[in-house]
């Protein structure tokens, strides 16, 4: 925008140029623009100051300018004794304020001041402030991500948990206090209200506590931990409470909130790719200059840098190389290519097969023995954790085995890393599935003897059992971060600082990944939403889980990591990070749902007995709501208003889409204005050349260099002004 | 401005925060970290040598730690000595709420080695060689650095003239997804 608008200003204050700037490439589409805006920038021009030099000109022009936009003084690029001159001219300029308008003015600082110590006293609340400060410094933006994206989970969870606290757990702690009137839920008398205890009669042993503690059952599972402590069903104080609609809203809305909050923390994040996407060109300079981290305090971490970027630089310009050797790939060696990977993918799909159904079968196995009693405890403990431990395993084996087939497909390196990733999610996420799959099909006992509408003789209680499960993936999953990073990575960082053996040094310091690492806490955090309903407290264990998780990991990183040599980005991983975990969620949402919507509620525990399915509680609530009111939202809930709703969001969809056309025609249109502004530049120049020539004709070691650097310093206090 | 004075007067504090983009906490910060160098100086001198700003630890492992202090200086012997003013100049354009503008305008300054105006193949060489480290065996290689500035100019360089200049730059930054969060200092 500045030079044309320079070009136009001197256009009209100094004539003598004149014919040489109408011969500009770009005037044409200067006339065009003047046409709209030039008004404006007339005014700003007439309250020009001292013209005396070209340079004071561009200066003059610019302050004007950002003066008409009132850009505050502190966003100009000037050193602080200009920015205080600045201020001092603009006051006068504006005259000074008197009366009403001081005192409006000195209002509005104090309050913009106020703000900004909110702000301060608010961020410096922010949980681990000092911690991500130092991680930051260590190791760069781009582990930094990780933690602040940890520490975000702590705090959804922390919300989730105050939700599920406040609407469920706290009226009935309080009624179980005071003397209210409570209904409690019952159901006619028939064999599947019998719910057997199940806490252990007589002499406990001190090891069954442990098993209790660590797989939910015993003494924990008539608790507020557990789906089926929550009987109660209206508690009448002055105004009767609905227990089973506040469970099921409570439930709904905490899923929601994950949604709408994700959604807006990847809204940016979403932006930019959308714009990296757009011209995927620009990755070289993003890293020669974005490159490098200048919160970096780290001598170490200094040199660490200059490595990967160095490494990032040389794969990149590698990539560029293998890319046109692919695009120079003959017919018959392409064939061979698409041939291999389709074998590979069909091992791939196979590994994962056989993973699902150990998977299965461990679930299973499992669920059948639990109801044998066991002599052994640890036994005991292995058959209760089955499921979890195959998962884990799965989960550690299937990682490695992808990362070494896929160097036989041949794809290009960047593509190999986000491949695997991709793989590597699925798989993660598809073994809770299966789990959930292979408890479903052993809660729904197909058709035989199914008399309440679930499997009522070996699970009196299901929702309790699914939150068992739950439970007990959290806890393992906890166990096992805490135990890699104590026994595995910690020996390992003695091990190879202490043996000078060959293959200590082969094997070298472990890695920081930071994709397996958020898949862990993406996992773990599927599992939460998923618990949830079935387990309320589940949110507040996995919130105190994700605090340890943090100090835990920073530890390791500080002592016993090495960043991993390709770096991941800040921008990408970002994003990357949300799209996993909403992957989560939407995978988290689905068998909710189903259970919700369904699968027949137990008729011996929990709020929902008196329902056939835990949804009926909307229906029922609603017919028992004033006739308009009821009206009015079972209209809404029908089927021309969710046509009339699809066909207005298709409508909107389309109008953005617009948009987007237009603002990408826009950009295309400034683009050309730049470009021809370069053209109007390197005309003008040998225009001035050619001038120059006619008047130093005699002496040539002064010609067209010098006006080059003429042009340069030109540039330069445009550049300092 | 400081002198041994450990308190900023008032006035001059809330002036600071009209003029920069820094809080009241940094800008105490800062003042306390300058008075530090001060005394290290020999004598209450109101400007601070480029070697001993150079010590800081946010600037010493810095690659570009020389180019920041010759930017922000305004010391008429361009010795890259800062005023306290001039730092705090410094970490505005470095903190968390500066414009993008602000932040790009820097940047092609740090960037333009020879303070031409432009940045040409010759800044963008040291440009590279600062970021991936000065030793021989750590440069890339010379046909590699020839294909790597080809690409920069190729994706940046609209204007199609061999360099990049201050809006060609600032187009291609406020593209550029990572330079926000990376390009700050905190104290």
């Amino acid at each position: 925008m500045d030079p044309t608008d320079a070009v136009f200003s001197t256009d009209h204050r100094v004539p003598s140029s004149h014919l040489l700037l109408d011969q500009l490439p770009s005037y044409q589409s200067l006339l065009y623009r003047r046409k709209s805006s030039g008004s404006a920038r007339r005014r700003g021009s007439g309250r020009v100051r001292q013209p005396s030099v070209i340079s004071g000109k561009w200066l003059e022009q610019k302050t004007v300018h950002s003066g008409e936009e009132l850009r505050p003084v502190r966003e100009l690029p000037k050193s602080m004794e200009d920015k205080r001159q600045e201020k001092e001219q603009r006051l006068q300029q504006g005259g000074a304020p008197i009366g009403w308008g001081l005192w409006r003015l000195n209002v509005h600082r104090s309050l913009k001041r106020l703000k900004e110590d909110g702000m301060d006293l608010l961020s410096s609340l922010q949980l681990w402030r000092a911690d991500v400060h130092l991680i930051e410094g260590m190791f760069g933006t781009g582990i930094l991500s990780y933690f602040s994206f940890l520490r975000f989970l702590v705090l959804l969870n922390f919300i989730m948990f105050l939700l599920m606290f406040v609407f469920v757990m706290l009226p009935v702690i309080i009624t179980s206090h005071t003397s209210l009137n409570i209904t409690y839920s019952s159901t006619d008398v028939r064999d599947c209200s019998v719910y057997p205890s199940s806490s252990r009669q007589g002499l406990v042993v001190f090891h069954q506590h442990i098993t209790d503690l660590l797989s939910g059952t015993g003494f924990l599972e008539q608790t507020y931990l557990f789906y089926g402590y929550y009987r109660l069903e209206f508690i009448h104080s002055a105004f009767s409470y609905n227990l089973p609609l506040a469970y099921l809203l409570t439930t709904v809305s905490y899923l929601l909130l994950s949604l709408v909050w994700i959604v807006k923390r990847s809204a940016s994040g979403f932006k930019r790719k959308l714009i990296q996407d757009e011209d995927r060109f620009q990755s070289f300079c993003n890293k020669i200059f974005a490159g490098w981290d200048f919160c970096i305090t780290d001598e170490n971490a200094a040199r660490l840098k200059r490595s990967s970027l160095l490494y990032e630089l040389k794969m990149d310009l590698e990539e560029e190389r293998i890319k046109q050797k692919m695009a120079n790939r003959t017919r018959c060696e392409r064939f061979r290519i698409y041939m291999l990977r389709a074998a590979v993918n069909l091992f791939v799909v196979a590994v994962l097969i056989s993973c699902f159904f150990c998977i299965y079968v461990a679930t299973v196995f499992s669920q059948q023995k639990q109801d044998e009693e066991q002599s052994n405890f640890l036994l005991e403990l292995m058959v209760e954790y089955l499921p979890s431990i195959v998962i884990t395993l799965a989960n550690f084996i299937t990682p490695l085995i992808f990362n070494l087939i896929i160097s036989f497909e041949d794809y290009s390196p960047a593509f190999e890393i986000r491949f695997t990733l991709m793989r590597c999610v699925f798989m993660r996420l598809a073994s809770i599935g299966v789990l959930l799959f292979s408890l479903w099909s052993q809660i729904t006992c197909g058709s035989s003897h199914c008399s309440c509408g679930y499997n009522h003789h070996r699970y009196p209680c299901w929702e309790t059992h699914v939150g068992q499960e739950m439970y007990k993936l959290v806890i393992f999953d906890f166990l096992i971060i805490a135990a890699v990073t104590i026994f595995i990575e910690f020996p390992r960082k003695i091990i190879v600082n202490h043996c000078d053996c060959a293959l200590a040094k082969w094997w070298g310091q472990q890695e920081f990944a930071i994709p397996q690492n958020v898949l862990e806490i993406v996992y773990g955090q599927t599992i939460c939403w998923i618990g949830t309903f079935y387990c309320p407290l589940l949110p507040a264990i996995n919130t105190v889980k994700y605090f340890l998780v943090f100090y835990l990991k920073k530890v390791s990183l500080m002592t016993n990591c090495r960043p991993a040599t390709r770096p991941f980005r800040a921008s990408s991983s970002h994003f990357f990070f949300l799209v996993v975990l909403l992957i989560g969620l939407a995978l988290a949402s689905v068998p909710v749902t189903v259970s919700i919507a369904e699968i027949p509620p137990s008729r011996a525990c929990g709020p929902f007995v008196n329902y056939t399915s835990s949804w009926m509680v909307v229906p029922r609530v609603i017919t028992q709501l004033p006739h308009s009111l009821s009206s009015v939202l079972m209209a809404l809930a029908s089927e021309a208003c969710a046509v009339s709703l699809f066909v207005i969001t298709c409508l909107g969809m389309f109008y953005v889409i617009a948009l987007a056309g237009a603002h990408k025609r826009v950009i295309e249109q400034l683009r050309d204005q730049l470009a021809m502004e370069g053209r109007d530049k390197r005309f003008l120049i040998q225009k001035l050349c050619q001038a120059q020539q006619g008047v130093f004709a005699r002496s040539p070691d002064r010609g067209c260099h010098g006006n080059r650097q003429d042009a340069g310093l030109y540039f330069v206090r445009e550049t300092k002004a | 401005m400081g002198g041994k004075a450990s308190h900023l007067p008032k006035e001059s504090l809330s002036e600071y925060q009209e003029l920069t983009f820094l809080t009241k906490q940094e800008i105490n910060e800062a003042h306390k970290k300058f008075c530090q160098l001060q005394t290290r100086e020999n004598g209450p001198m109101e400007r601070v040598s480029m070697q001993i700003i150079m010590t800081l630890p946010e600037l010493k492992s810095n690659p570009f730690r020389e180019r920041i202090c010759h930017v922000f200086s305004t010391s008429d012997r361009k010795d890259g000595s800062l005023s306290f003013e001039d730092f705090l100049d410094l970490l505005s354009a470095f903190s968390d709420s500066a414009t993008l503008e602000i932040k790009s305008h820097y940047a092609f300054r740090i960037f333009d080695f020879d303070d031409d105006g432009t940045l040409d193949g010759e800044d963008l060489r040291k440009l590279v060689n600062c970021l991936t480290g000065e030793t021989d065996d750590a440069r890339l290689t010379s046909e590699e650095m020839r294909q790597l500035i080809g690409n920069i100019l190729e994706e940046s360089d609209i204007d199609k003239d061999g360099t990049v200049n201050l809006s060609e730059f600032q187009h291609v930054i406020s593209r550029s997804p990572d330079f926000v969060s990376s390009f700050k200092i905190v104290l």
